[in-house]
Parts: structure tokens; C-alpha cells; sequence
């Protein structure tokens, strides 16, 4: 199963970034393709890119809404929330541990050897803040002369931008150096933030600043398939904690907001049988009786 | 460890999933019906400097 997984993320990575021609055009794809929101976060303006971001189309529908009311366009992104809440009613945060990119490579990149943190659980709240008032609120409210908002997140957060699309394209585009000012320095240096952040803690950015983590989190305990947790069996031995990509306690929640149903936990980590799954209420369970050698120890 | 898992069709069946899964194809459904997959074509086919850092 971690072979499997690790697989899906890199095909699923292969696949948001499938075209490899921009070497020779200089330009982003610009097929028919970009009309599909992409299920994780990868920018629709990396060269690479195959399918629309969710958070930025989003985000450029709120931005333009007034001008596209008065234009007879009704156009409310109801297409970008109904896909991703469809995916969420489905499997809740899976995409965030088998499909995003960008969730795929702070995986690889906590791997290099240092020593390592724990987020504070406060600060894993702070992704609903940067959903509400970045996705939202900011794009709706602060507009130009012309009734246009801006795109926030993309424009003053997305490390996920800078690296897939901002700095690729200085590279296709060497022109557009002399557009750089203050804010790309500022987004590269957030973007060094949360490189450092992704060695010394557990996907740090999926955690606390994600937006499109936020919303497929809401659906966690209410999806077709749900984490499901036997107290009985589970001695709090911590096993799942550790191997926790998200660093959840499995045993204070199954579906808690923060897990991305990467199954790390049942595959991985517990021994004792306390760690399973539902399908639309009906239960997996593993045929497997814990093993003795497990139980024996605390 | 290995582990292999089957599914059991005992347990009660919850419907709100599913109600959820209803209300956001009609969502989608509406966007494609008022245009929205165009708008988001077009968004995403250009490259937003503005977006991404840049100018």
C-alpha cells in the first residue's frame, strides 16, 4: 500500500504537469484540458500545468463578480465549489495524501535528515482563516476602480505558485526579469519559509495554510468513505502518531480535520486491529487477528 | 504487514453523503449551464504575472 500510494502521488503529479512542450513554446498549455479543475494544488500558470487550479479559478471568478453581474454573466464559481464538493462528499481530504502535488513534495522534502517539530494544533486553524478571507472574503470586498478584486492568495501566499509558475517562468521568459519587484521577493521568501518548515515539521503547509485542505476538510466526517476507530483494541501506543504524515492522533478522532485518508495509520503502524475504514456505511475490516507478539507489548 | 480487507453490507447506510453528492452535481450542472467551464478556460489558459508574483 505505501508503494501504491507513492506511485498514485507521483502519477497523479505526472499528470496535473503533463505538458512538456512549453520548453519550445515558451507559453502555458493552453488546451481544452484547462477547462478540468484539477483535484490538488498545482498553479494553472506553471508551463507544465494540464488543468485549472481550484483555489485560483475560484478566486478570479470572486475577483471579476461584480463586472460579470453587470455584464449578465451569473457567474458565482458555483462549477468550482459544486467539483470540489463532490469530491469531498466522496472521500473528504484524500486528495490531499494520494493526488496534490504540492502535498507529494513536502512529503519528500521532510525526509531530508534534521531534527524535527511538532505544529501546535492552534495553528492548523489558521488554514480556515486564509480560506475565508483570501478565497473569499478580500477577492469580494477590495476592489478597483473598475469593480475588479484581486486574486489574494495566488498574488500574496501561494508558495505553490511561486515555485510551479513564478520562477519557471523568469527562467522560459528571461524578459520578465525586469517586471520582479518587492512582492516576488516576498513570496520567494515564503516560499523559503515553508521549504525550511517542510524539513523540520510534518507537511507544514497543507496544515496550517492550505485553503483547498480547509474546504475538503469540512467534509471529513461526513464523506462516503470515513476513518473508522475501535477503542477496544487501540492501546494509544502511538505508532499512528508517529507515522502520521499530518501528525494526528488517530485515537482522539477517526475523521479529524487534518487527515488526508492516506491509511499510513492501517497499513503502517497499528497492530492491533483498532484502525479500519467505511465504504457508505459499510465497514472494511481487516480479516486479520492482531498479532500476539503485539499484544504483548504496551 | 499484509492485510487484505473485505467489505461487510451489514451496517446501516448513511444517507447524507449522498444528499451532499445530489446538491453538488446540481451545482456543477448549474456552473456548466451558466457558462462557468469558459471562464475558467480562460482564466486558466493565461498567465497571470500578477498572480504569481511577477509585475
Amino acid at each position: 500500500m505505501p508503494v501504491l500510494r507513492r506511485w498514485i502521488q507521483i502519477i497523479a503529479t505526472a499528470l496535473s504537469n503533463a505538458y512538456w512542450m512549453f520548453p519550445h513554446t515558451k507559453g502555458i498549455y493552453q488546451g481544452t484540458l484547462k477547462s478540468i479543475c484539477v483535484p490538488g494544488l498545482n498553479c494553472y500558470s506553471c508551463p507544465a500545468a494540464t488543468g485549472a487550479c481550484p483555489l485560483g479559478s475560484l478566486q478570479s471568478i470572486i475577483a471579476g463578480l461584480r463586472p460579470a453581474v453587470k455584464a449578465g454573466h451569473y457567474h458565482f464559481g458555483t462549477y468550482i465549489i459544486g467539483t470540489l464538493g463532490l469530491i469531498g462528499s466522496l472521500v473528504g481530504r484524500m486528495p490531499c495524501g494520494w493526488l496534490c502535488p504540492f502535498g507529494f513534495l513536502q512529503e519528500l522534502i521532510h525526509k531530508i535528515p534534521s531534527p524535527k517539530f511538532e505544529i501546535p494544533k492552534i495553528l492548523t486553524y489558521m488554514k480556515y482563516l486564509f480560506l475565508a478571507l483570501f478565497i473569499f472574503i478580500l477577492p469580494a470586498l477590495v476592489i478597483d476602480d473598475y469593480s475588479y478584486g484581486m486574486t489574494w492568495f495566488c498574488k500574496f501566499i501561494c508558495p505553490a505558485g511561486t515555485l510551479e509558475a513564478g520562477i519557471p517562468m523568469i527562467f522560459l521568459q528571461p524578459d520578465l526579469k525586469e517586471s520582479i519587484g518587492a512582492l516576488f521577493y516576498f513570496k520567494l521568501t515564503i516560499l523559503f519559509i515553508f521549504i525550511v518548515w517542510m524539513i523540520l515539521s510534518r507537511r507544514p503547509f497543507c496544515r496550517v495554510a492550505c485553503p483547498l485542505g480547509a474546504v475538503y476538510s469540512l467534509f471529513n466526517k461526513h464523506s462516503v468513505f470515513r476513518m473508522i476507530h475501535d477503542p477496544e483494541k487501540c492501546t494509544h501506543c502511538q505508532e499512528c502518531y508517529n507515522n502520521c504524515p499530518m501528525g494526528i492522533k488517530f485515537y482522539e478522532g477517526p475523521n479529524q480535520h487534518d487527515c488526508i485518508r492516506c491509511l499510513k495509520c492501517l497499513n503502517e503502524s497499528c497492530r492491533f486491529g483498532a484502525i479500519s475504514y467505511e465504504i457508505a456505511g459499510m465497514p472494511a475490516i481487516k480479516p486479520v487477528e492482531p498479532q500476539k507478539s503485539a499484544l504483548t507489548q504496551p | 504487514m499484509k492485510a487484505e480487507y473485505i467489505l461487510l453490507s451489514s451496517s446501516p447506510k448513511r444517507a447524507f453523503p449522498f444528499l451532499l453528492i445530489i446538491l453538488f452535481l446540481v451545482l456543477i450542472l448549474l456552473g456548466i449551464n451558466l457558462g462557468e467551464v469558459s471562464t475558467v478556460m480562460e482564466k486558466a489558459t493565461k498567465i497571470c504575472l500578477d498572480c504569481i508574483g511577477i509585475g
